[in-house]
């Protein structure tokens, strides 16, 4: 049984419908990749598998039991404040919130694996610096290992890359693949760089305000989506 | 010191002491979190609300003849109570008012606060305007009385700092969460209505406490202050939590001895202490910035 299924769903603001015609499934194991222009509804469609949005029509059912606190995020944006005195361990310890249930205290294991994960990202000497003195990049890997922190089951990155120097930005894709790869993760990434999508990504998934695409990554650079979106696009840096 | 000793002869002063130093407390850790969320008008808003529903008490307990009183001697007790629990009841119904408001985000959440706000100061007005003889000093409601605690509020303000520090430790975890990051707190499982409920509540609590001996208009600078200053010095939240506490307290004892002393209001000797504090620890972080802006 899948994991999650979107059946004909469709998300609006103030009424204004911005993607429709969602129809597709990620089961276990899977590594989805989103792509699509500027404002296609990549991080909308995103907002409504984590359940911040609501279809406005159709549905998104999660299957296996899979709950919220299974779930990683990398948000394209934080809500949280710029000027947040927080220091990055107090931020990636944040991702350890729901893993144990309802406990006063972090555990020696949360410490643990929060440990781990900035090690993973190489933001382990950073760790008593406050978080709004980093630069974009160090933010953007704070977040991530934030998320790492908080999966189980799935990964949902936003743009992760984006803001990356290009030898962090192989090393990371190296890095969630092998989390997909080791740790069984189920990976679903919004990106523009279509080119690493195609090569690490198991499904495709292209939005245009509609779904104008979904199936396997070879299928996909068959496609005429795709190779206009591979050629088209061109390489990205990001 | 003598000062001190003398200042906590008298029963009103060690009343008024102890349930503004667990008032202050509770606004300071409450208040990290309102600055963060910038939700900080909400204890002004709050307090207005507040300002209308004592007037009406008063107005509506002076209304009682003293011959029922005499005749049904639990109703004492109950107008004993009854400036504390009617407000109160009324304040924590306009928080979560406010939460309604700027959830549905059809009014911002500043204008809904400064709609509620206007409106409380307003009924207010309106009240004390169309009854005459009225035994509530207008000045004492806004700027605030030591004179105004009773037993009562002592009790109230012990059980209610004890709820706060509690849950604050409890759920320190869940309300840094919330405060740093509210979407992907919900995201990944948190509960964040139920938490923000909580803070929203708690707030109103502490305000319709500490209103009456910090005054309707002052209060809401308890959970400002104290906030803005420890922001100010530190860079984590643990630390800004806990340094918010203390200058809390210190400011509001330091406050009090200067009320005694020099025979001002206490609530704002408290708030002055309080701006004193907040402009040195904005000159140390200057300083420690090497006097870049
Ligand atoms: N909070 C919002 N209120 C109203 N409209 C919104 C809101 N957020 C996004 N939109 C609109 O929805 C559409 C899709 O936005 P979305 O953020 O999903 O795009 P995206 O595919 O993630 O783009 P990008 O690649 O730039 O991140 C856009 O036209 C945008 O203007
Ligand atoms: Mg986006």
């Amino acid at each position: 049984m899948a994991l999650i299924t979107c059946r004909d769903a469709a998300f609006a603001y103030d009424g204004k419908v911005v993607i429709e015609g969602l129809n597709f499934e990620v089961s276990q194991g899977d590594y989805l990749c989103i792509v699509g222009e500027n404002g296609s509804g990549k991080t909308t469609l995103m907002k409504g598998l984590l359940g911040l949005m609501r279809p406005k029509s159709g549905a998104i059912e999660m299957g296996d039991g899979l709950k919220a606190i299974q779930i990683g995020y990398l948000p394209q944006q934080t809500s949280a404040q710029k000027d947040f005195p927080a220091s990055v361990y107090e931020v990636v310890l944040s991702g350890r919130l729901n893993s144990r249930g309802i406990r006063p205290f972090y555990t020696r294991e949360d410490r643990q694996v929060a440990l781990e994960n900035m090690d993973k990202l190489g933001i382990a000497p950073l760790r008593k610096k406050s978080f709004r003195e980093l630069s974009g990049g160090q933010q953007q890997r704070v977040l991530l290992a934030r998320a790492l922190c908080a999966t189980e089951k799935v990964l949902l990155l936003d743009e992760p890359v984006s803001g990356l120097d290009p030898i962090v930005t192989a090393e990371l894709y190296q890095t969630i693949a092998a989390l997909h790869r080791e740790a069984g993760l189920t990976v679903i990434m919004i990106s523009h760089d279509v080119r690493s999508g195609v090569e690490y990504a198991s499904h495709m998934l292209h939005l245009q305000n509609r779904q104008i695409f979904f199936g396997s990554a070879a299928a996909y650079q068959e496609s005429d989506a795709g190779r206009y979106f591979l050629r088209g696009g061109g390489p990205q840096w990001n | 010191m003598e000062l001190i000793l003398e200042m906590l002869n008298f029963v009103f002063m060690r009343r008024a002491i102890m349930v503004g130093l667990l008032v202050s407390l509770c606004a300071a850790l409450l208040g990290v979190s309102l600055v963060l969320k910038r939700y900080a008008m909400i204890g002004t808003g709050l307090s207005h609300v507040g300002f209308a529903a004592i007037v009406i008490t008063g107005v509506v307990v002076d209304m009682i003849p003293p011959a029922w009183i005499m005749g049904f001697p639990p109703l004492a007790r109950m107008i004993e109570f009854s400036p504390i629990i009617l407000p109160m009841l009324v304040v924590v119904g306009a928080a979560f008012l406010l939460l309604r408001l700027s959830e549905s985000s059809k009014i911002k959440g500043d204008s809904a606060v400064a709609l509620i706000s206007t409106s409380g100061l307003a009924i207010g007005v309106i009240v004390m305007g169309l009854t005459t003889g009225i035994t509530l000093h207008i000045c004492n409601v806004l700027f605030g009385s030591i004179f105004a605690m009773s037993a009562a509020d002592m009790y109230l303000s012990i059980v209610l700092s004890i709820a706060v520090i509690a849950l604050f430790v409890l759920f320190y975890k869940q309300i840094f969460a919330v405060t740093y990051d509210e979407s992907f707190a919900k995201a990944t499982g948190t509960k964040v209505e139920l938490y923000k409920s909580m803070l929203s509540l708690l707030t109103a609590v502490t305000v319709v406490l500490g209103m009456r001996m910090m005054g309707a208009l002052l209060i809401a600078s308890l959970t400002l202050f104290p906030a803005l200053s420890a922001m100010r010095l530190c860079k984590r939240f643990l630390f800004v939590v806990i340094t918010a506490a203390i200058v809390a307290v210190v400011c509001f004892f330091a406050g009090m001895v200067i009320s005694f002393a020099y025979n001002l209001p206490p609530g704002a000797s408290v708030v002055g202490v309080n701006l004193v504090v907040f402009l040195l620890s904005s000159g140390v972080a200057l300083i420690r910035r090497g006097g870049r802006a």
